[in-house]
């Protein structure tokens, strides 16, 4: 049994130690790169100065807002349309996987693997492999940002299940309830507000994911910033910007209202 | 009547948590399972509704035994014996009410169960328990925003609602204040002779046992040690029992 004083010295070295490597990393890592640390430094405000002179919106760009517009409802309604119909699926899935609820183990095995897969592939790549079946259209985008959803919400809802309605479905089924009337009875209710804080959660998420989606299955907002990106107006590519900020800045204090109403 | 012969119950190899558990409990008695931590006590009161399968024994209830049950009947079993928990095990955003009628869903068919359709004789029964332990004026309320005391009354107005022949309390007043821990006590102590019940509580207040049980079941290590008469229960015994002195709790 060591002293507290000598534990606690222990640790301090233990942190210099670690500061001391992290930081001998960068300097060697930069020497190796040939990394010119100050001119890198100083070419941060340059690009921001560049990037607020060409991309900064005009009132010419101000025609542009109609196109502008209708897109971002579009792409909006993507976002909203792919996390409910994942949330609707995720819950189901979850309910037989998690370890309270679950059949038996090996689908639990098995639905935890699924969730992992969908999950662990980058959005791009489900885009890019999506392309090749239902080629450059919404529903390519809907089903990239369905499975990614799918993957996320499956586990987020195990482990809402499994934290939170344990206790209650013990005493349900010790009422001598069966299992669907425990599922519907204890174990919805008790994990409905962590649910839709997370689907609210996923639903701005995808929104800034389907302007990505967007750019690679040509529809949305993606598409019309790629468009105005590449042929070098810049002024409307930043209005793309403005709006997309502006809308998710929205949808975030929107979500934040809901979460306050419902916990 | 509820006859319990030789239960046993390993949950690791050649570790037995139970060993020969054997009790008999006549209908209008409150009785009291007192031990140290990790003895068995909740491993025996889980047995009893088997949300806990052990091992072996018998466990009869009115002379059916439930450990040989099938699916259909463990919940017709099940429902006779009612459950209250130390966190009480209420649904929190539901309301007072509708946590009671959750102790008819063993009496239901499954669609109607689900949708939660509950009679109107069922609901006028949760009133008049609502009445019984002093909530009737909370009934709409949800239960997340009630006091520990009031959730553990809900707790057994759900068990009420069974019908129960047996209320199995799984440690009913460890999270409660002094105040309320005397109020459910007195409660279950009463409703065991108004409805002539078996009611079965695992308690670590010995006081609390002395004062209310009419029948004390010590348990040490997985073996019954003690199984008398409330009276009976001596500084020797509490000794043995917890391997230490504790005769300042008695007084």
């Amino acid at each position: 049994m060591q002293s507290p004083a000598k534990f606690l010295k222990h640790k301090g070295w233990h942190q210099t130690t670690i500061i001391a490597l992290v930081g001998g990393i960068y300097v060697l890592g930069s020497w190796f790169l040939k990394f010119d640390n100050l001119n890198g430094l100083l070419a941060i405000p340059k690009a921001f100065a560049w990037l607020g002179v060409n991309f900064r919106p005009t009132a010419n760009s101000m025609e542009y807002l109609p196109r502008i517009w209708q897109k971002l409802i579009q792409t909006v309604l993507l976002a909203i349309s792919s996390t409910v119909v994942a949330a609707i699926i995720s819950i189901f899935v979850a309910l037989l996987g998690s370890k309270v609820t679950g059949i038996n183990g090996f689908v639990q095995t098995l639905v935890r693997g699924v969730a992992s897969f969908f999950r662990n592939i980058p959005l791009v790549a489900w885009s890019m492999i999506l392309l090749f079946s239902f080629k450059q259209s919404d529903f390519t985008g809907f089903l990239a940002l369905l499975l990614m959803s799918i993957g996320y919400l499956i586990r987020a809802f195990m482990e809402i299940i499994e934290d939170e309605a344990s206790e209650t479905m013990l005493a349900l089924k010790a009422t001598g309830a069966n299992y669907f009337q425990v599922i519907f009875q204890a174990v919805l209710p008790q994990i409905l507000p962590s649910i839709l804080s997370w689907i609210l959660y996923m639903i701005e998420n995808n929104v800034r994911d389907a302007t990505l989606v967007g750019i690679l299955t040509g529809t949305g907002i993606g598409f019309i910033f790629d468009i105005y990106y590449k042929s070098f107006r810049f002024d409307a590519a930043g209005m793309t910007v403005l709006a997309i900020i502006i809308v998710v800045i929205g949808l975030e204090t929107i979500s934040n209202q809901i979460r306050k109403v419902i916990l | 009547m509820l006859e319990v012969k030789d239960l046993q119950k390993s949950y690791e190899k050649d570790k037995p948590a139970l060993t020969n558990i054997s009790f008999d409990i006549k209908p209008g008695t409150f009785v009291a399972i007192i031990g140290p931590s990790g003895a068995g006590k909740t491993t025996i009161l889980r047995s009893l509704n088997q949300l806990i399968k052990d091992d072996g024994g018998q466990i009869l209830l009115d002379g059916n035994d439930i450990r040989t049950a099938n699916k259909t009947q463990l919940r017709k079993y099940r429902r006779q014996i009612g459950m209250v928990f130390q966190n009480y095990n209420l649904v929190e955003r539901l309301t007072v009410i509708e946590n009671v009628l959750h102790g008819r869903l063993g009496y239901k068919s499954t669609l109607a169960g689900v949708f939660g359709r509950y009679t109107q004789e069922e609901k006028e029964e949760a009133m008049s328990l609502l009445k019984k332990v002093g909530l009737e004026n909370f009934a709409l309320q949800r239960c997340s925003e009630l006091s520990g005391g009031q959730k553990q009354r809900v707790g057994i107005a759900r068990s009420l609602i069974q019908h129960p022949k047996v209320i199995l309390c799984d440690e009913p007043i460890a999270s409660l204040d002094p105040a309320s821990a005397q109020n459910v006590m007195e409660l279950l102590k009463d409703l065991t002779e108004e409805y002539n019940l078996i009611c079965i509580a695992n308690l670590h207040q010995i006081n609390m046992a002395k004062k209310y049980a009419d029948q004390i079941i010590g348990i040490r290590k997985g073996k019954l040690v003690f199984d008398e008469n409330a009276d009976l229960l001596s500084e020797d015994i509490l000794r043995t029992l917890y391997d230490q002195d504790i005769t300042k709790e008695l007084e």
